[in-house]
């Protein structure tokens, strides 16, 4: 299987006028067709900059500074703001936390999905209201003729979300990258839109990006699992081996403390400490000082060990299974 | 069951619009000429009755637009019902002169969802935590600040830090400083409405290992609000399921994850996404939570649950014991016995 996407060491900096952010800071992943990757971490991770990266966002003071984003060998980090607005929406989609923020409150939805159907394609209006009277009823919005003609407020939150994500999958698009999508739903509307994106990912082969805080939806959907901490990459795997097998500390604190591990009533394993400031980030491993197993070396570069095929963890003093 | 703290009966709370003496006006006119007026009337919360003994840790789970905050604001006193009495201690709040109404309400405190709205971004750290108390002339004179650092450590907070804003913390440490500010009154009953909702995984096991210490040390009673049942299995001692302004089901946390009886209630549990399932098929209940304004006749929930009968759809059923310590609201219930 060759990777639709593959991200080698990326580096996004902001240069801030308190100093250098090195929001995301040699990160490597690959995402393959019909493959879901899940991206794990808390705020402040570093993985909704690794997304906007991939899909050309990033704006001033931040910037791209190193590394490689091939998309089906084609480097997105190279190519201007032209070529970047031509696979942007159309072979590269993205749906975002808030669908408040991302549709515009003044236009009808026709409008708004009939602009994003003729940005790419050459068609009449007609064909293109058509497509996107399609695609909101692939999403499961009912009766999507008259639903055209309204706006975004007169739409629940899951029913909005299902709005972006139609607009996201217009083109069908060989990649997703999903920033959050389900947070600000309930249960029952995230478990829908869950059915709706896996049902879609599986039948076009979409490659996917899940940006996540959170490990319970990831176990459900994704085939593999990068976990970020402090703008880095400091486990991935496949879902099961990370879940089940978790070798760094951080990923083994943080599935130790999802209150469904711990036994009923009692105290929560809990990671001590807070996440890191980005901007003094001291050398060496960015977790050593809420780790209970950090030493001296810790202040070194940790190093990359393999605990089994494709589990691969930067740890000097990794878990043992 | 201890002796119970707080005691809900019959409790109602519906919100309307609100007519100025124009649209009084507008209103009369139109209803002279035979249009009656359209009523516009959220029923938030439906005849609610609920029993919290001492020292027991309440979960109330629902999904948004259920009407479980509006419950708690009403039980924190922060919110008059429309209808029914609220009983603390045995004693209506309503009802008692206002010293003893004070006093009664200074022992209910609450602590909200978001840690950045709820405090007030120009006032210090040791003002937000010390106000209530000093007002309420609870410190002792000359011991404010012993006093004040003692609430702030108990909170895991540095009282080295009392002469902070709030935008100088982060998420966490300012949920600590909501903890501090409603223990700080002393308090017996606590309602926690979201309270770890935004916080980070890491941090969230943190404040739920706050919230347990404090419930041992200081034999608080909580009324735990949250859409989040991992978080709420691992707290209760007992939960409630509210759907549209009702109470569904009630039962003790084990039972209730165990036996649950509500089709609604079964199925939130199997879309609650858990850790160890992998890989698996999503699959959803139909539909989208119904409008308050307008709710469905009958059971609420019929016009998506799979198991619907036509009594559903005319009848509401009551809230009635189906094992001991169990309650369930549903018509199918009747037809097995």
């Amino acid at each position: 299987m060759s990777a639709t996407l593959e991200v080698r060491n990326l580096r996004t900096h902001f240069f801030t006028r308190a100093g250098v952010v090195k929001a995301v800071d040699d990160v490597s992943f690959s995402v393959g067709r019909g493959e879901v990757l899940g991206l794990v971490g808390e705020s402040g991770s570093g993985k909704t900059v690794t997304g906007f990266s991939v899909i050309g966002l990033i704006d001033p003071p931040g910037r791209i500074v190193g590394g490689s984003i091939l998309y089906q060998g084609q480097d997105l980090a190279k190519l201007d703001e032209r070529e970047m607005r031509h696979l942007r929406g159309n072979r590269i989609a993205m749906i975002f936390q808030d669908p408040m923020m991302t549709l515009n409150p003044v236009l009808r939805i026709d409008t708004q999905m009939i602009e994003a159907v003729r940005a790419h394609v050459k068609t009449s209006k007609a064909e293109a209201r058509a497509r996107a009277r399609d695609a909101l009823g692939m999403v499961g919005i009912p009766s999507p003729e008259e639903r055209l003609n309204a706006y975004p407020h007169q739409f629940s939150g899951g029913m909005r979300q299902r709005v972006a994500i139609a607009i996201a999958l217009l083109h069908n698009p060989d990649l997703l990258i999903a920033d959050e999508p389900t947070t600000a739903l309930d249960v029952t509307i995230q478990a829908q839109i869950l059915a709706e994106v896996q049902k879609l990912a599986s039948e076009h082969g979409t490659a996917m990006i899940w940006v996540t805080h959170d490990l319970s939806v990831i176990a459900g959907l994704a085939d593999r699992i990068a976990v970020m901490y402090a703008g880095r990459v400091v486990e991935t795997g496949d879902a099961t081996a990370v879940l089940d097998h978790p070798v760094h500390p951080y990923t083994h604190g943080l599935i130790g403390s999802v209150p469904s591990r711990n036994k009923r009533g009692e105290r929560l394993r809990q990671i001590p400490g807070m996440t890191p400031s980005l901007l003094s980030l001291p050398p060496g491993c960015a977790f050593r000082s809420r780790c209970g197993r950090a030493t001296e070396s810790c202040t070194q570069e940790p190093p990359t060990s393999e605990p089994s095929p494709g589990h691969t963890a930067r740890c000097f003093h990794p878990v043992s299974a | 069951m201890n002796e119970p703290i707080i005691e809900l009966r019959g409790v109602s709370k519906r919100f309307g619009p609100s007519y100025d003496a124009a649209a009084r006006l507008t209103r009369d006119i139109a209803a002279r000429f035979g249009k009656a007026p359209k009523s516009e009337v959220v029923h938030a919360v439906d005849n609610v009755d609920l029993v919290v003994g001492k020292g027991e840790v309440v979960g109330l789970v629902g999904e948004s637009g259920c009407g479980k905050s509006t419950l708690g604001r009403m039980v924190a006193g922060i919110m008059p019902p429309s209808d029914g009495t609220i009983l603390f201690k045995g004693r209506d709040l309503a009802s008692l002169p206002p010293p003893a109404a004070k006093d009664a309400k200074l022992k209910v405190q609450m602590i909200f969802q978001d840690p950045y709205a709820s405090l007030n971004p120009r006032l210090r750290v040791a003002d937000i935590v010390g106000e209530a108390p000093r007002v309420h002339g609870m410190i002792p004179a000359g011991q404010f600040d012993t006093y004040l650092d003692e609430q702030l450590r108990r909170a895991g907070l540095d009282p080295a830090f009392k002469r902070r804003y709030p935008h100088q913390f982060s998420g966490g440490q300012r949920q600590r400083i909501g903890i501090a500010r409603a223990l700080a009154v002393q308090p017996e009953f606590l309602v926690c409405d979201e309270a770890v909702a935004a916080l980070d995984v890491s941090i969230q096991a943190q404040v739920l290992n706050l919230f347990m210490d404090l419930r041992r040390d200081l034999d608080l009673t909580y009324l735990f609000i949250s859409h989040d049942l991992g978080v709420v299995e691992h707290l209760s001692d007992r939960v409630l399921i509210m759907y549209l302004g009702r109470i569904v089901e009630s039962a003790g946390t084990e039972a209730i994850f165990a036996r649950p009886n509500h089709p609604y209630t079964q199925a939130l549990l199997a879309e609650v996404p858990r850790i160890e399932a992998r890989k698996r098929r999503f699959t959803a209940i139909k539909g989208e939570i119904p409008s308050p304004i307008a709710p469905p006749s009958g059971c609420h929930f019929h016009p998506r649950c799979p198991h619907a009968m036509p009594r559903c759809a005319t009848e509401a059923p009551a809230l009635k014991e189906i094992a001991p310590g169990h309650k369930s609201a549903c018509h199918l219930n009747d037809a097995t016995s």
